[in-house]
């Protein structure tokens, strides 16, 4: 918690917006906080919040709608709670980020960051998964978007707008979310390469076979690298074979694994450093080589979504001055592509622009729209939103 | 709201703009554009206006925003909303001339697009070893540029998602005529996810004239089933069993009786016409997944009670199976002169209850109800057929669809699956947001479009104006450091 700080702990949607009402009329800049996992993302605030408010009490799975595939969660459902619940029902909301060591980090949290993990491959994102949003916004006003089904055109779609946002539109108080069956089954078919170029023509292979992976990831560190696909269903492992033969085509040593959970876990853990700075690229799947050897050349390792050219750069920790010094190195090198500093110790982010690049007119005018008290989350997003 | 009458001197500079060939005021080639899909809407514009590029684009909305003057974009004109029907002091810009797949960058599974290339031409573009996934009916004729406005979805949403699961980045002419780009190629770019919320927006944001779409890999194998039933009930629970068992079908589909009929009329797909409900399954994936899946199907089908079975033994049985489909609308002719498609939402579970609900209206009205549906996401599309030439029957028909919207509503859906709100369903959203609600969709009207200027009438129930932002004011330091004005 920022020193200082006020802590308000709302229970319900109307809470928030009362909350939201007093802060405005008070001039408060507000901080929002779920599970704390992601609490440094953002850029520096140019001065600390006066008041936190907290989801922990907005904990519960309101709906979990087994046969429609839909949830309505407030935002202060750690996920990995919410998980374990949908998988007794063999369904899943299907977005795996890394949710901290002992899983706190919220569905709020998760839609507010648009974090993601290697399930993107086949379910995109948050943006993609979410129905429905209750929002409150600066003035206290508390609004809804979308709905509770999992079609639906009517009215703006808010949920995604917010989707991503950190904070800085309104608070995310409630969301409606997609659900997916869980594969019955699931394996993974991992070549292994000290190549990059031969883990591009890999990932390429796969990522237009039509085999359709669940998840298609690649990693690099220490001079060697893995293309990591995984099938989900009721048959995964013949089509799992077939794919460890298009890696070895490719020239990689590869392999089925079954027992596959742990591979998952190093790619969700591979996006965050408690020590570290991580750098998150948007580059395109056909880049992947250059990547992997930028990572390689400034010393770091990588972990990418290969399929979807997402790329999360991980710099070992160092000090200050030689950790900006390699983040502004990849942003030159990997230019156009944009590269967010994910996670950094305070003193790097205080001295690097974490979002690499200002924001629109266009999105001042949105922020300006939303939030005209300019209450939420001031200063941490893109352009000093 | 307007321009009034339109002035000559905004036709002079359109003209100037365009070329006199593609600036319309002849009240008979006018008579062309009155109306979109919904056609018991009609308002000719006053002028109608066709530029050939971005920049022509960029011309013409910033002519009309120096004018005052408002305006719809409109595409190929198949929306069923009436997203697209003109007004009448406003110009239409019709954008049929921007028609060029600008790039097909398979290597990435990206194309790049103007807005008046039609759906079925990119998967045209990339196939047969890529498509692209949202596939509306109308997919010959629809345009990617009114897809996006409208947020399209198709016959395999329930799998794949809608249009704006695909667009990762639009070029965008907003009202005053700035362009701003959205995204790219590359997802993730820093910033709000103005794409989301510009994705069926009904063209009240802006016009997009460049759209860059992602493509996927077609999958290695295909199962296109279909299982007839005595009873709607008997195949939705079909349905439901399929999901229940962890199914994701590329596509589940519903005809009832009345609209196999019309199809069979038309396609001659081979459906019976003595069943009261035809389920129409397909499966995609890798070839043991969906073997292993399609017997599951089966099992169901027979579980449920089907009375028989087909399964489409090649592609071109597999087609002809989705051409009686593709055709339901437009084979409704054959049963009734005319008709009123209804576009609505209930949650999966509660599709037998709400198709009850249809056939006591049907019942009530005197009206014949055909049902084709999204069984899959809960959309339903019933028929109300009608015949316009008997005095007040258009607007009975009209009520009737409009009670299967608020009942759909009241359990827990939607007023629209994908056709949009347009002018057609504007009554029923307060059915569905309350005031804060809307005020919250004003707010991002506003951002984008602070005159009004864009497509105004459509989507919220009541017009309403930008005015300054609400409550006690603070200077903002956007403000403060001059990066930004208020509106």
């Amino acid at each position: 918690m920022a020193a200082g700080a006020r802590v308000e702990v709302p229970s319900s949607p109307d809470e928030v917006g009362e909350v939201m009402r007093a802060a405005a009329e008070e001039e408060l800049r507000v901080r929002v906080r779920g599970g704390g996992t992601k609490r440094a993302w953002g850029g520096a605030p140019p001065q600390p919040p006066d008041l936190e408010l907290s989801t922990e009490r907005l904990d519960s799975v309101v709906e979990h709608n087994e046969g429609d595939l839909t949830a309505v969660l407030q935002a202060g459902v750690p996920l990995a709670r919410a998980q374990a619940a949908f998988a007794e029902a063999n369904q899943m909301i299907a977005l795996d980020p890394w949710l901290g060591d002992d899983g706190r980090a919220t569905i709020g949290g998760v839609v507010a960051t648009a974090d993601s993990g290697p399930l993107r491959q086949r379910y995109s994102a948050a943006r993609d998964l979410i129905l429905g949003i209750t929002v409150a916004l600066g003035d206290g006003s508390v609004a809804r978007a979308g709905g509770k089904v999992i079609k639906n055109v009517a009215g703006y779609d808010l949920a995604k707008l917010f989707t991503g946002s950190f904070g800085t539109l309104g608070v995310v108080v409630e969301v409606v979310m997609r659900l997916h069956p869980l594969a019955a089954n699931r394996v993974t078919a991992i070549g292994t390469s000290d190549e990059p170029d031969a883990l591009g023509r890999a990932t390429s292979a796969v990522g237009h076979s039509p085999f359709g992976a669940e998840s298609l990831d690649v990693a690099w560190a220490d001079g060697q690298g893995q293309v990591l696909a995984r099938f989900g269903g009721a048959r995964p492992e013949a089509t799992a074979d077939r794919v460890v033969e298009l890696l070895g085509e490719e020239g990689l040593t590869a392999e089925r694994v079954d027992d596959d959970e742990g591979l998952w876990q190093r790619q969700r853990e591979g996006q965050r450093s408690s020590d570290g700075a991580v750098l998150r690229v948007s580059a395109l799947a056909s880049q992947l080589p250059s990547m992997v050897r930028a990572a390689q050349e400034a010393g770091a390792s990588l972990v990418g979504r290969a399929g979807l050219g997402l790329s999360w750069i991980s710099l070992p920790a160092h000090d200050t001055g030689g950790l900006v010094a390699t983040i502004e190195d990849l942003r030159r090198r990997l230019r156009p592509f944009s590269c967010v500093v994910v996670d950094a110790p305070d003193d790097v982010r205080e001295k690097v622009d974490v979002w690499g690049e200002d924001a629109t007119q266009l999105m001042r005018r949105v922020k300006a729209r939303f939030d005209p008290h300019n209450v939420c989350n001031p200063g941490i997003f893109v352009g000093g939103i | 709201m307007g321009c009034g009458a339109i002035d000559t001197g905004l036709v002079e500079r359109l003209t100037g703009i365009c070329g006199q060939d593609h600036v319309l005021t002849d009240k008979d080639q006018l008579r062309t554009y009155e109306c979109d899909g919904l056609r018991h809407y009609r308002s000719p514009p006053p002028v109608a206006v066709l530029p050939g590029s971005a920049d022509e684009v960029r011309a013409v909305v910033r002519a009309c925003h120096e004018a005052g003057c408002p305006w719809v974009a409109r595409g190929a004109g198949t929306g069923l909303s009436g997203g697209a029907l003109p007004i009448e002091d406003g110009v239409l810009i019709v954008l049929t001339r921007l028609n060029r797949i600008l790039e097909v960058d398979l290597e990435n599974q990206r194309v790049v697009v103007e807005p008046c290339v039609t759906n079925a031409s990119v998967s045209d573009a990339v196939g047969p070893t890529h498509f692209y996934p949202p596939d509306p009916s109308s997919q010959v004729v629809s345009t990617i540029g009114g897809n996006v406005a409208e947020n399209s979805g198709g016959l395999h949403c329930f799998k794949y998602g809608f249009t704006t699961n695909y667009v990762t980045g639009l070029e965008v002419v907003l009202s005053d005529g700035d362009v701003v780009t959205l995204g790219g190629k590359e997802l993730d770019r820093p910033g709000y996810d103005l794409i989301g919320a510009f994705v069926g927006s009904e063209g009240t944001l802006g016009i997009a004239t460049t759209i860059t779409l992602r493509v996927i890999p077609v999958a290695e194998s295909h199962e296109t089933m279909v299982a007839y039933f005595d009873s709607i009930d008997a195949a939705g629970q079909a349905v439901s069993d399929i999901v229940a068992a962890g199914i994701v079908p590329a596509a589940i589909e519903i005809m009832d009786t009345l609209s196999i009929e019309a199809t069979e009329n038309w396609t001659h797909a081979g459906y019976p016409l003595d069943v009261a409900a035809a389920l129409i399954v397909e499966l995609d994936g890798p070839e043991a997944e969906c073997d292993a899946r399609a017997g599951d199907v089966l099992e169901i089908f027979g579980t449920a009670g089907a009375s028989g079975t087909r399964v489409a033994e090649d592609e071109e049985e597999r087609a002809l199976i989705w051409k009686a489909r593709k055709a339901a609308f437009g084979a409704m002719g054959y049963l009734s002169p005319y008709y009123y498609v209804q576009d609505s939402v209930v949650p999966r579970t509660r599709l037998a209850e709400i198709l009850r609900k249809v056939q006591e209206l049907a019942d009530e009205s005197g009206f014949r109800i055909a049902n084709v549906f999204h069984a899959g996401d809960g959309n339903l599309h019933p028929l109300v057929c009608f015949d316009a030439k008997n005095p007040g029957e258009s607007e009975r028909a009209e009520e009737v669809a409009g009670a299967i919207v608020t009942a759909c509503v009241e359990a827990g859906g939607s007023i629209t699956g994908e056709h949009g709100v347009g002018v057609d369903k504007k009554k029923h959203m307060t059915e569905m947001f309350s005031e804060q609600d809307l005020d919250a969709f004003q707010r991002l009207r506003c951002a984008f479009d602070p005159d009004g200027l864009a497509n105004p009438g459509k989507v919220m129930p009541t017009p309403r104006l930008c005015g300054e932002v609400p409550g006690p004011y603070r200077r903002h330091p956007l403000e403060q450091a001059g990066v930004a004005e208020r509106f």
